[in-house]
């Protein structure tokens, strides 16, 4: 009853100055626009330059490293026990970079509940033949429904079919860039040379493009057959096995037990990629950054307004006060106010924002290195929603607090004798 | 024996700025149920500051202030928000009508803060002192767009919606011409004799005051008859 009498007043008294309301709640509804679209925008991009390189890597990577012995021979004598060796000219091993028992462990991978799947990879180098002239190359064999499955592939080849890689004998996805040097359209055939002497004539069935030109120079892809032949070993020969797991923030751990179980050289995303986060995470910052200065921005203009209007209605305040309005009425009279402006004002903030994210969204943006992406990227995250909308109602409260506090201070004595 | 409405004990009251000058000294007076009582005394004597003290909105001072038997001293604001509120009627030199409420909403807002009523009782309430002001005409307009003695009416019949049982007045005719105060004041008259309201009006209108059933005088912050 008492707070429905209170917010009749506020809405009354609003009404009377709703001119000047309206510039307030445009205030608002101006900054949540753009706190919306700046942070959808900046996400989507963040997304965007994520995942060229996030989607395309593995959660973790198992694989041989070329490296010495941990253990060198003379560390196994008992005749020096107690002292320590300084070796010098140690060279890597030379146990090659096959996984041992790769079959075994993409098994017992498959079985494991936090892994999303398995896709086994061969990388092995080599020379593109093109007339006189060796393009150095890396050729990687892969399993071409998983590779898609996990990793997107489809998205990359942007001539010709993808799983014709699998489906034709002796086959090759070329890099848009090699392709261009080469000057081969898809049906041609190069020679590749390994650097295992092994060579072989493959059939050029696609393209492949993927944003990150250096790539694109070198990069091309087979099938695992084609890969194990040209690295001149056995069908059960794999060097790397990318996992993906369900949960990306687990792969530091996993990827660390991976390494001790199977007694292979294992890196998790994070490591591997650890500047991306950080180009996220300073963007979204940035953009956090500026739509709540704009917010508080707003929040002054509030605070200014309603201190104008309290001075204006001192003698309405006195009058209140002096017929029965205890100072807590008064001051939720004028919060009453301050709110509304924040939730009417927020409103139509959330809802322009989604216009403008949306009509952002409409822009087209093609750039050769994004085959996948033909407009503006946009995140439209319900979280910068929620965000934006009780932030408005905060930042209003506060701006009307303090007049609100004020005014309800005010002493009926002092005005009504004024007069 | 008649009920004490409102009774003063020992009032004392300073102001401080610039300097501390005693304005009330050890003031005791009290009002029975049905009185129409006016103070009179020249400007600065500290009839406005009893009046203020009395009606619990100064808070200030030393003494105590009983009204219908509640002892103010030392209540919260809240308390004495309720007090004025429910007890007390006041009718000021200005009107202070909230121009963005019409005639009517004005008279009924007390009322509403209240809360003792269903807003219909209190519409039909405030509907009543305004035809007991003879101004139920007036009901739907804007205080702006009616005329000073309107307006100081319309003033007395919001001061009137939660039955008060004691009308306290500022000059109440003050701003007012010969013509509307003398209707003023025949309203005032008429609440004592007939609704037996109790009314305690400061003013510096002898003429008036001399109308009223009895005058308290105050000179240099004492009563030097009452």
């Amino acid at each position: 009853m008492n707070f429905k009498l209170l917010y009749e007043i506020s809405v009354s008294l609003l009404l009377a100055r709703w001119k000047q309301t309206l510039v307030a709640a445009i205030g608002v509804t101006f900054s949540i626009t753009m706190f919306i679209a700046l942070l959808s925008f900046m996400t989507g991009l963040n997304d965007l330059l994520d995942g060229l390189i996030l989607n395309r890597t593995p959660h973790i990577r198992l694989y041989n490293e070329l490296k010495p012995n941990e253990t060198q021979p003379i560390q196994s004598s008992n005749t020096n026990a107690g002292t320590y060796h300084f070796i010098q000219s140690i060279k890597p091993s030379n146990k090659g970079l096959q996984i041992q028992g790769a079959g075994a462990i993409i098994q017992s991978l498959q079985a494991d509940p936090r892994v999303l799947g398995v896709a086994p990879k061969i990388v092995c180098q080599g020379f593109y033949q093109v007339g006189s002239t060796d393009l150095t190359g890396v050729i990687n064999g892969i399993d071409v429904v998983e590779e898609n499955r996990l990793f997107k592939f489809r998205d990359y080849v942007v001539d010709g079919n993808f799983l014709d890689l699998k489906n034709t004998p002796n086959s090759i996805i070329l890099g848009k860039g090699a392709a261009e040097t080469m000057l081969v359209q898809v049906g041609d055939m190069v020679q590749i040379t390994s650097t295992k002497g092994v060579k072989l004539q493959l059939k050029v069935v696609g393209f492949f493009r993927s944003g990150l030109q250096d790539i694109d120079k070198v990069q091309s892809f087979t099938s695992l057959k084609t890969a194990q032949k040209l690295a001149n070993e056995g069908n059960n020969y794999l060097s790397d096995i990318q996992i993906k797991l369900h949960d990306i923030l687990q792969a530091p751990f996993v990827s660390k037990e991976y390494k001790k179980l199977y007694g292979v050289d294992a890196i998790d995303i994070q490591t591997a990629n650890s500047q991306f986060e950080t180009g996220s995470k300073v963007r979204t910052i940035i953009s956090f950054t500026v739509g709540i200065t704009l917010l508080i921005v707003a929040g002054f203009g509030i605070y200014n307004i309603l201190n104008m209007m309290i001075y204006e209605k001192m003698d309405s305040i006195a009058i209140l006060k002096a017929s029965g309005f205890s100072g807590k009425d008064v001051k939720s009279v004028f919060i009453g106010i301050a709110v509304s402006i924040g939730i009417f004002g927020g409103g139509l903030g959330l809802l322009a924002g989604f216009g403008l994210s949306s009509l952002i969204d409409q822009i087209p943006f093609e750039t050769a290195s994004l085959p996948t992406i033909k407009t503006y990227p946009i995140n439209y995250n319900i979280n910068f929603y929620i965000i934006g909308g009780i932030f408005s109602i905060i930042t209003t409260y506060f701006a009307g607090y303090f007049p609100a506090r004020k005014a309800s201070k005010i002493d009926p004595v002092i005005i009504i004798r004024g007069k | 024996m008649k009920k004490k409405v409102l009774e003063a004990k020992d009032i004392v009251k300073y102001f401080h700025d610039p300097i501390s000058i005693q304005v009330l000294k050890s003031l005791s007076f009290h009002l029975n149920q049905g009185e129409f009582a006016s103070i009179i005394g020249k400007s600065g004597c500290g009839k406005s500051t009893l009046l203020y003290i009395l009606s619990t909105m100064d808070t200030d001072f030393e003494g105590e202030v009983w009204i219908d038997g509640i002892c103010t001293t030392h209540k919260k604001e809240a308390e004495l928000a309720r007090i004025r509120n429910e007890k007390i009627g006041f009718v000021f030199q200005f009107h202070y009508l909230l121009n963005e409420f019409t005639v009517l909403k004005n008279v009924m807002l007390p009322g509403e803060k209240l809360g003792k009523f269903s807003k219909q009782e209190i519409e039909h309430r405030a509907y009543e002192k305004l035809k007991i002001l003879g101004i139920e005409n007036e009901a739907l307009k804007r205080p702006n767009q009616l005329s000073g003695g309107q307006k100081q009416r319309v003033a007395i019949a919001r001061s009137l919606i939660n039955d008060p049982i004691i009308i306290m007045g500022d000059e109440p005719t003050g701003n007012l011409d010969k013509k509307n105060s003398d209707i003023v004041f025949n309203i005032f008259k008429e609440l004592a004799e007939s609704y037996q309201q109790t009314l305690l009006i400061v003013t510096h209108d002898n003429e008036f005051a001399n109308k009223t059933h009895r005058i308290i005088e105050m000179v240099d912050g004492e009563i030097v008859r009452s």
